[in-house]
């Protein structure tokens, strides 16, 4: 199948239900999109589909055959990602680190989506776990990188 | 025999020879020497070459004893070179220091873990510094043919103030390292600090926000396999066959079936192949012989019960006064049972393994480690080689609060062995999961009974029998009364209590148990302060003020509570009506954990028949600081845990198998629960204690107390979400 992802359309030969995630880890080498518990809980492995936060570990490849998938590995190539990034660096946010590709993306879907988020749409789209408990720091800096 | 000496003997119960040299523990959590034990303080100069590489672009590497989880310790090395170096800590690349050699710092061994890295090696890395810079300037004296006497340094260059001259620390980094490591150098003044003490930014924050940080689930190694694993679903028990091996090793990309130790692997060309192989496998189990089989009968609520029913010697670990003839008297005991449940540790990267067997013999791994010796020892016993031969290369940690200390069967890099030793490839395995929430070492179920009695005053006496066992008597063999793990929390508290008795009941605990963020503090603290609430009640005193008065012997506690109070805007008893119109009350705790001290407010509501935690106040004294950013960083962290065990955390075991094996039936603390964290460091000047865990003993109880404020419910076992609040 065609998979086209952070721009390049790639030809991979997968049976179809592998999930997105271990497409783009094992097939891709992209190891910047994580696995964590791969039954939609924690949002490691969220990548983008089309823009929108996506868990990779329950999204089947052949589901999004053709469309336009970007990973962490490419964040900062949109406006958007390069100031979530910023903002993520300037309020110190990772610990470990292992939830942030999630994070950053989850957070660059919002804020494309919705530039100026209220705190409810950040409650609301910002639902990945962090085991180290980086949620204020992840807060601050979501306010931070929007354009409020 | 001390604790510092039970260290070093050879710990039991991991592997069946016991591991090799310089295996050490936490056991040290509550007792560990901040200052430099034996053997550190040699006649000669700290190791410089070792440790530190200065390079001709100005840079420096250093090669840290500790392993980066998130805990910011590569950036608080960075800061404790750099202050004696003279080198900004963004000049500094870290990176785990490997086996052996002269990393063993804390007198021959070293952990990640109790806390204790940056105060076990602070003398240490700060000597380190001090050398390197003087290297740096006889170096330069050779250079300028000066006397050494003449230079000074100014970050990142050697400076000749009489003529005006400066080398750069990159021009002279060459002839540095081979210049002779002075045996005596002064250390900088406090006063004159730019680096220890500032909020210097953690060096590897931009490579983990996008997404170029390398873990070991990430690690690739040329010609590697992949591996998948499904353990017997209750521990002891063995695989007979696999009904349908052959329909298995059909399946796309499977290369081999495989028979382990209470486990059948699947090694495939890709991870997802090997994974939807294993979970195709129709597995026979039988009864094996694993060393702690889980009964078939086991249930956490069944052992919950026995541990509250079990009469055994009570060995004494604290005592003042006559705790019993106090109780004796008495004409009213108040009396409480309070236990905590199994928690995993639920670190977000799963636990994995890659193994390399070379043609030399020799080994190589990459794993997720707090305690690289004892791995090393452990791999050469599994694969069945001299030490000598295993190549250990840690990974930096997903997360780890206590996961990765060697564990019996906790640990995948046996299995990592045995299947490169069978395929004769190199074999990457990653635990689902689901897996590791089925060999996780658990914090172990604990439960303790208290006896008090009250004057007008507070309490005058008071008895605790902690029934049960702790990780470090089981890992390390400390008896009864000698095992931190079983009672720190319980023992160890500053309150003034004419007449106390504190105590150990040994009893087996079923489960592999292991460490878990806090340790014995970690459920022990919510026990001992909440138990506190209730004889502040029973003498009709306010818990804030109640506990102030117990503490006036003790300055330094004193001021903390003070401190928090003051932090949270003065302390409020009772009950009041928030702005968003939410019914409040607050809580109040304190603890002391692995050389620091914390006192926490918490504030809640009840929302939905669920508590809500809308605030929590930490004020945290560890003594000395390095990083106030970094601790700042840690008690928010150390507060999401506190607050998520609080809330829902709870691993139940029925037919002797946990019932919950991902993060759908176990829940963890979610963005929506995150409490505000207010934190203010006091920096007492009392010896430096630790940072990463004593944020999160006294978050528990603080909330207990909170909700019995609001409430008038008294919760007395854990979690809060098995109760039901109106
Ligand atoms: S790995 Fe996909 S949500 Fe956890
Ligand atoms: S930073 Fe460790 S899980 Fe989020």
């Amino acid at each position: 199948m065609q998979l086209t992802v952070n721009g390049t359309s790639h030809e991979v030969d997968v049976d179809p239900d592998t999930p997105l995630l271990w497409v783009i880890r094992e097939e891709l080498g992209l190891t910047g999109t994580k696995y964590g518990c791969g039954i939609a809980q924690c949002g490691a492995c969220t990548v983008l589909v089309n823009g929108v936060a996506t868990r990779s570990c329950v999204t089947p490849a052949e589901s999004v055959a053709g469309q336009s998938i970007s990973t962490i590995e490419t964040v900062e190539e949109t406006e958007t990602g390069r100031r979530v990034v910023e903002a993520w660096v300037e309020n110190q946010v990772p610990q470990c680190g292992y939830c942030q590709s999630g994070q950053v993306l989850a957070a660059t879907a919002l804020l494309t989506e919705t530039p100026q988020p209220t705190d409810e749409d950040i409650e609301y789209a910002m639902t990945n776990l962090c085991r180290c408990g980086t949620y204020n720091k992840i807060r601050a800096a979501v306010r931070d990188a929007s354009e409020a | 025999m001390g604790v510092m000496d039970l260290l070093k003997k050879t710990p039991i119960n991991v592997s069946r020879r016991g591991f090799l040299a310089g295996a050490g523990s936490l056991v040290l959590a509550t007792s560990l020497p901040s200052r430099p034990v034996r053997g550190q303080e040699s006649e000669a100069g700290p190791d410089v070459p070792a440790f530190l590489e200065l390079r001709p672009d100005g840079t420096a590497h250093l090669m840290s004893p500790w392993i980066e989880g998130g805990q910011g310790v590569y950036t608080a090395m960075a800061q404790i070179v750099g202050e004696e170096l003279d080198l900004a800590p963004e000049n500094f690349s870290v990176e785990i220091a490997p086996p052996g050699g002269p990393f063993g710092v804390m007198g021959g061994f070293r952990i990640t873990g109790g806390s204790a890295s940056t105060r076990s090696s602070y003398t240490l890395m700060r000597r380190l510094g001090a050398s390197a810079r003087a290297m740096l300037i006889e170096a330069a004296a050779q250079e300028l043919g000066v006397e050494a006497s003449e230079l000074t340094t100014e970050p990142g260059q050697v400076v000749h103030s009489a003529s005006g001259r400066k080398i750069g620390y990159g021009a002279l980094a060459e002839a540095a390292m081979d210049m002779p490591v002075p045996a005596d150098v002064a250390l900088r003044d406090p006063a004159d600090f730019r680096y220890i003490r500032s909020g210097t930014p953690r060096i590897d924050v931009r490579d983990k926000s996008t997404g170029k940080a390398q873990y070991s689930i990430d690690v690739e190694v040329e010609g590697m396999l992949l591996a998948a694993v499904r353990h017997a679903p209750r521990l002891g028990m063995a695989p007979s066959a696999v009904t349908n091996q052959s329909d298995i090793e059909a399946m796309r990309g499977v290369h081999s079936v495989h028979m382990l130790d209470g486990a059948v692997a699947v090694v495939a060309d890709k991870f997802w192949q090997a994974r939807k192989a294993i979970d195709a496998a129709e597995i026979e189990w039988t009864e094996g012989d694993a060393k702690w089989p889980m009964p078939a009968d086991f249930s956490s609520r069944g052992f919950r019960d026995t541990l509250a029913g079990f009469t055994g010697d009570v060995v004494s670990v604290e005592s003042e006064g006559d705790a019993a003839g106090t109780l004796d008297a008495a004409e009213t005991v108040i009396e409480a049972t309070y236990d905590a449940p199994y928690v995993v540790h639920g670190q977000l990267e799963p636990p994995s393994a890659t193994a390399r067997m070379n043609e030399d013999g020799s080994l190589d791994l990459w794993l997720p480690n707090q305690a690289p010796e004892q791995f090393v020892g452990r791999a050469a016993e599994a694969a069945g080689i001299d030490p000598s031969q295993v190549k250990l290369h840690s990974q930096m940690l997903g997360g780890f609060f206590g996961r990765h200390f060697l564990y019996e069967t906790a640990n995948p890099f046996p299995q990592a062995i045995a299947l490169t030793q069978a395929t004769g490839r190199p074999v990457k395995l990653i635990w689902t999961r689901e897996e590791d929430f089925l060999r996780d070492a658990p914090r172990p179920l604990g439960l303790a009974r208290f006896r008090a009695t009250v004057g007008p005053e507070g309490p005058t006496a008071l008895s605790i029998e902690a029934v049960g066992e702790g990780p470090t008597g089981r890992w390390y063999g400390a008896p009864a009364g000698k095992d931190p793990s079983a009672t720190e929390g319980l023992s160890g508290k500053p309150y003034a209590i004419a007449n106390k008795a504190i105590g150990q009941v040994y009893t087996d605990n079923p489960a592999v148990i292991g460490y878990w963020r806090a340790v014995g503090h970690s459920m022990h603290d919510f026990m001992y302060e909440s138990f506190l609430d209730e004889l502040a009640e029973a003498a009709g005193l306010d818990p804030f003020e109640m506990r102030l008065s117990l503490l006036s012997g003790s300055e330094r506690h004193h001021t903390l509570l003070q401190t928090v109070g003051t932090l949270s805007g003065g302390w409020k008893a009772g009950t009041y009506e928030a702005e968003d119109g939410s019914t409040r009350a607050r809580g109040v705790a304190m603890a002391s954990p692995f050389g620091s001290e914390a006192a926490t407010i918490a504030e809640v509501s009840i929302d939905g028949g669920e508590v809500k935690v809308h605030n929590i106040w930490t004020a945290i004294d560890p003594g000395q600081i390095v990083n106030p950013a970094v601790i700042e960083a840690q008690v928010q962290s150390a507060t999401a845990l506190g607050v998520s065990q609080t809330l829902a955390e709870e691993l139940i075991y029925e037919n002797g198998e946990p019932t919950a094996r991902n993060f759908d039936l176990y829940s963890i603390l979610r963005p929506d629960q995150m409490p505000e964290v207010h934190v203010e460091i006091v920096e007492s000047g009392a010896e430096m204690g630790g940072v990463g865990e004593p944020g999160l003993p006294a978050v528990g109880p603080a909330i207990v107390n909170a909700v019995a404020a609001l409430t008038g419910q008294r919760i007395r076992s854990l979690p809060l979400s098995k109760h039901s609040f109106g």
